[in-house]
């Protein structure tokens, strides 16, 4: 092995490079958040946001430097030693967590806190990673194949629902991508979907009119099927195919009354009308959509902002920062951004491409799909595409939990990626 | 094959950042909408505020109205200031009052303008206007202020001013923004959404300087301000001001009403003060001032105050015992084996005599045959039917409910029925010689003058009322609300009444209030002696007039007064004679009456101490004349009322409580 190449000559510079933009960006906007005209805020000042952040930027370099230098097998051979760590820490947490917000998910020491349920995706990638590297799993073919890693996601989805945080444990969703390209049939992901778009529909219009809808087009599908697929079982797939959806249609009410909370069920009808309850959980949408609209193509410029800065919108340094890009800097600045992720997430896909191993072409995607997912709901909430969910947005939002755990997921892969010329493949 | 599916994948993350790009495409470059309701730099929305509604009473004379001030308002985080001591020279103020302001605006918000120093007068705004460029972050706002043609009506009318934190944060519907003004009190709380009229917008662009450059859009977005309703009363300015007059160095209450209508046509709550004080940049001071007099003149007497009607209750009770047949207008009775006193007078062998000797015995006869009005043996059972459907009876007066005047905090009074007793004695353990002194209005009663008022106009009436209202038209099209247009009646047979007014016309002809009658004007009246624990009994009156066609009915409170005739039936008088004939024959009476002076007589909670064993003395006078042990009176001191908590602001409530005897 020719362990003695630095490190600085295989890692994929692209991929830093982005990395590095999205923390100065962040900060910046952090700084933005909670600068104030009068008291002029200073940038390095530990007592605010901005200053905590730049602390927790140095350590992650420190986390970065650490995991560049540890063996890159380590991680695979320990898969399943860290994600028991995880979910240990995920049971502690449970009785000795402290109660910010209602969610009892933080581990304080001393000033700061600690968020074991951001440390799971890490810990869920790894062990689902190690599962697939056996090249006997095959994912369109066994069913059973697919209990493990069931049971490895819905063990800490469980541990952070009782824990009060709903929106760590959405993040899970994002595995579906890993699994997509590991072989999942392509109609499992087409199905969640499409019963995503019926329930939005669904509250959207008269259910009567849905169902018809439904009936005339699978009659079209029908009447255009090949004779032979017809007799073949086709028209009676379509007929039950129908028949599920009209059933999801009717099914929506109970769901939204019956199994949904009243919070969630709020945030779903705000998504549809923000008007709906304007001081209440509205409040945020109307807010952030404001603040953002009012940015304009160029923006009002570097803490120029009024919306964010003066408390109007909520969360502004942590959930809401992408308020604080659209209303200072505008289209040009939230075009920047979005390009920025759809870069990062993209390379991060063709990196996991060009693997050798299964192991790390599938952490490749499983960091892919949890960065891409927290992009998607994140700006999605701002601007009123997704419903109000609390989740930070990577590299940028304020918190040391969420900026290490985004540090740490993406720069194992890299580590690993670095290795690939020295690697045997498997897979 | 499962490699190509990178390519869906990648291109669903595309897609996701397309759809992306185009919604903020929309909501920050198409879509001008959001760009106007941040507080951008160059775009301000400006709030105009609509004159309040004027007040006009019942001639069209005006009695409300506004005049034009200008409010300072400021920006905190505009503001640059350079040469804080020469701002503060040009607007009069200290630096620590500059200090203070600044803080609460800031407090408050720092993006948006807040109230700095507020009703500058036209001449003050001339002066400084053209100083003020030199500051930035200060705006000048054009407001009004509530002017009053007449220092009379205070508590009716109510007053206007900022809204308190409190009621900034209990509103309902988020109509109100700090530094806004709001009726707090009288006619201008209860019509408050009727006054304030409609809020207009209006979009103006601005440079960085903040130098107006003219509307936005062509004002296409701007909506008008609408002026707030003009209310019309039913009250006589005039004769208003004159009851005011008489009842100068008095504490107590006027109230006259339209019987046919039930309009208020003078409401008088003395001592007052001119509301013109609570109208003005000094607002804080005055009304500070307000509350820290001992006579509380804040306290708006006739709807809030507490009394017993004393013997004006008689008439409620000669009138219900004529309709439940126990008695006729022929019914007499003697002194004999009675249990109250009475004074000299001839003897009382019709209702109309007992009405115009108000004789004690007489109607504690009354009563006890309306209480035994049944067939129960057992006494204390018939005792409790019997008050339950006296109870009812009485009710239909409006004697212990409300009767929904329009103005605020209005006192319900107290009419006690069986629960109320079980709850000091116990059921079946208490009967008629517990509970007699409520025959001559004495005892657990508790009315307010307004309802006393009411009573004369339900005489007047001979058996109905409308409820009293001040307010008798909304807006242009002079509209009254629906429930003030709705008769009440109170059972009571027309002919009933006659027997009662022709005693009453006694009782002003030749009986306890002859030395105020008028000339030429006949009017039937009744006076009332309320008994109260602290200091001399309290003089009341309630009469209407004329008998035939009854144009006003009153009802006049003098606390401390003494008998009803010495004081409140003299005033209830010179004000009927006033209100019928636009005059005053009886000039040596009227200087009288204004020059009398009780402010001296009145007992203030502050001289209790000192005058402790005084209070104790007057004490068991009140006892005496009724002996009723269950009369709160006899209740041990500092006890509190056990049955109705309301009624320790009464008169005879305990030493502690009592708002209306502190005055």
């Amino acid at each position: 092995m020719a362990e003695s190449k630095p490190i600085t000559k295989n890692v994929d510079w692209m991929v830093v490079l982005i990395y590095i933009a999205c923390l100065m960006i962040g900060w910046l906007n952090i700084y933005a958040a909670v600068y104030n005209p009068e008291a002029h805020t200073n940038m390095f000042d530990l007592s605010n946001n901005a200053g905590k952040q730049l602390m927790w930027i140095g350590t992650a370099a420190l986390l970065i430097i650490c995991i560049l230098v540890i063996d890159y097998k380590f991680y695979e051979t320990f898969s399943f030693v860290i994600y028991a760590v995880v979910i240990f820490l995920l049971v502690v947490v449970l009785f000795a967590g402290s109660n910010i917000n209602g969610s009892r998910s933080w581990i304080k020491l001393g000033s700061f806190s600690l968020q074991p349920a951001e440390f799971s995706k890490l810990a869920v990638s790894l062990a689902i990673s190690k599962y697939l590297s056996d090249p006997a799993i095959s994912l369109n073919r066994k069913l059973k194949d697919y209990y493990p890693i069931m049971g490895i996601i819905a063990l800490p989805a469980f541990l952070i629902l009782l824990s009060n945080e709903t929106g760590s444990m959405l993040v899970f969703a994002s595995f579906a991508i890993v699994l997509y390209r590991e072989g999942m049939p392509g109609f499992i992901p087409a199905i969640g979907m499409i019963g995503a778009a019926l329930l939005i529909i669904t509250l959207l219009f008269v259910k009567w009119y849905i169902a018809g809808a439904i009936i005339v087009i699978a009659g079209l599908v029908i009447w255009l099927m090949p004779v032979m697929t017809r007799r073949r079982g086709g028209l009676w797939a379509t007929i039950i195919v129908a028949f599920v959806m009209i059933g999801i249609v009717f099914g929506v009410d109970f769901f939204m009354n019956n199994v949904l909370q009243k919070h969630q069920r709020g945030r779903i009808m705000v998504l549809l009308d923000p008007d709906s309850d304007p001081r209440g959980i509205g409040w945020n949408v109307i807010q952030s959509k404001i603040a953002i609209g009012s940015g304009g193509l160029w923006g009002k410029g570097f803490l120029q902002g009024t919306q964010t800065k003066f408390d109007f919108v909520p969360e502004q340094s942590t959930d809401f920062i992408f308020c604080t890009v659209g209303e200072e800097h505008g289209f040009v600045g939230t075009t920047i951004v979005v390009f920025l992720f759809v870069a990062l997430i993209s390379r991060l896909v063709v990196l996991a491409e060009r693997q050798r191993s299964r192991f790390a072409r599938v952490y490749g995607y499983c960091v892919a799909g949890i960065i891409f997912f927290h992009f998607l709901v994140n700006v999605g909430m701002t601007i009123g595409l997704m419903p109000v969910i609390g989740i930070p947005l990577p590299f940028f939002s304020y918190g040391g939990s969420s900026l290490w755990s985004f540090s740490v997921l993406l720069f194992i892969f890299l580590k690993i990626d670095a290795q690939r010329p020295f690697t045997l493949s498997r897979g | 094959m499962l490699e190509s599916r990178r390519f869906v994948i990648i291109g669903f993350f595309a897609l996701v950042g397309v759809i992306y790009l185009l919604r903020l495409f929309y909501l920050q470059v198409l879509d001008e909408s959001y760009s106007i309701e941040s507080s951008s730099n160059s775009i301000k929305r400006v709030t105009e505020i609509p004159f309040r509604g004027q007040i006009y009473d019942r001639y069209g004379k005006l009695i409300v109205y506004n005049t034009p001030v200008y409010d300072l308002l400021v920006t905190p985080y505009k503001v640059k200031m350079d040469d804080t001591l020469r701002f503060c020279q040009v607007l009069g103020i200290e630096r620590h009052d500059f200090d203070s302001l600044m803080a609460a605006a800031s407090a408050y918000s720092r993006v948006k303008p807040s109230l700095f120093l507020r009703q500058l007068s036209k001449e003050d705004f001339a002066s400084i206007q053209d100083i003020m460029v030199d500051y930035s972050g200060f705006e000048f706002a054009k407001s009004s202020l509530r002017t009053y043609t007449a220092p009379t009506l205070a508590n009716t009318l109510g007053y206007v001013s900022e809204i308190t934190k409190g009621q900034l944060e209990k509103q309902e519907e988020p109509y109100y923004r700090q530094g806004d003004y709001i009726g707090q009190s009288g006619v201008e709380r209860i019509y408050e959404n009727e006054l304030r009229g409609k809020r207009g917008t209006k979009f103006v662009m601005q440079n960085v300087a903040g130098v107006y450059k003219g509307s936005w859009k062509n004002g296409e977005l701007d909506t008008m301000a609408v002026a707030g309703e003009n209310l019309y009363t039913g009250l006589d300015l005039e004769v208003q001001q004159y009851a005011d007059s008489l009842m100068v160095n008095k504490v107590g209450s006027v109230v006259a009403i339209e019987p046919k209508t039930g309009q208020v046509i003078s409401m008088v709550s003395a001592p007052t003060y001119d509301p013109n004080i609570l109208a003005s940049r000094y607002f804080s001071k005055n009304f500070a001032a307000l509350v820290r007099n001992p006579y509380k003149p804040l306290f708006n007497r006739p709807v809030m105050a507490s009394y017993r009607p004393g013997s004006t209750f008689k008439l409620i009770q000669a009138l219900i015992g004529l309709q439940e047949g126990v008695i006729t207008p022929g019914s007499g009775f003697t002194h004999a084996n009675c249990p109250v006193g009475c004074h000299n007078h001839p003897a009382t062998s019709t209702v109309a005599l007992g009405v115009t000797h108000s004789c004690n015995p007489y109607f504690y006869n009354v009563f006890r045959r309306l209480i035994y009005k049944n067939n129960i043996k057992n006494t204390f059972k018939a005792s409790a039917v019997g008050l339950d459907a006296w109870h009812d009876d009485i009710a239909k007066f409006g004697i212990g409910q409300r009767l929904g005047i329009d103005l605020p905090s209005e006192y319900k009074g107290n009419l006690p029925d069986k629960k109320y007793y079980d709850r000091f004695y116990g059921e079946y353990r208490w009967k008629f010689s517990n509970i007699y002194s409520l025959s001559i209005g004495e005892g657990e009663l508790l009315i307010t003058p307004l309802k006393m008022a009411n009573v004369a106009a339900i005489i007047a009436n001979r058996g109905y009322f409308y409820t009293p209202h001040v307010i008798h038209g909304i807006g242009d099209k002079k509209t009254v609300k629906p429930e003030f247009l709705e008769r009440h009646e109170t059972g009571v047979d027309a002919h009933n009444f006659e027997p009662v007014i022709e005693g009453m016309i006694g009782a002003v002809e030749a009986g306890t209030a002859r030395r105020s009658r008028v000339e030429g004007i006949t009017i039937a009246g009744k006076t009332g002696t309320s008994q109260n624990k602290r200091g001399d009994d309290h003089s009341i009156f309630i009469a209407f007039a004329p008998v035939d066609d009854p144009k006003i009915a009153i009802a006049v409170f003098v606390e401390n007064a003494g008998a009803g005739g010495s004081a409140a039936a003299p005033i209830a008088n010179l004000i009927i004679e006033k209100y019928l004939s636009r005059k005053v024959t009886n000039k040596a009476l009227e200087e009288r009456m204004m020059k009398l002076d009780l402010m001296s007589k009145v007992v203030l909670p502050t001289t209790k101490k000192p005058g402790e064993t005084e209070t104790k003395k007057k004490t068991e006078e009140v006892k005496k004349p009724t002996g009723d042990p269950n009369d709160p009176a006899n209740r041990l001191p500092g006890a509190p009322h056990p049955a109705n908590p309301a009624a320790m602001r009464g008169p005879i409530a305990l030493p502690k409580q009592s708002h209306q005897k502190a005055l």
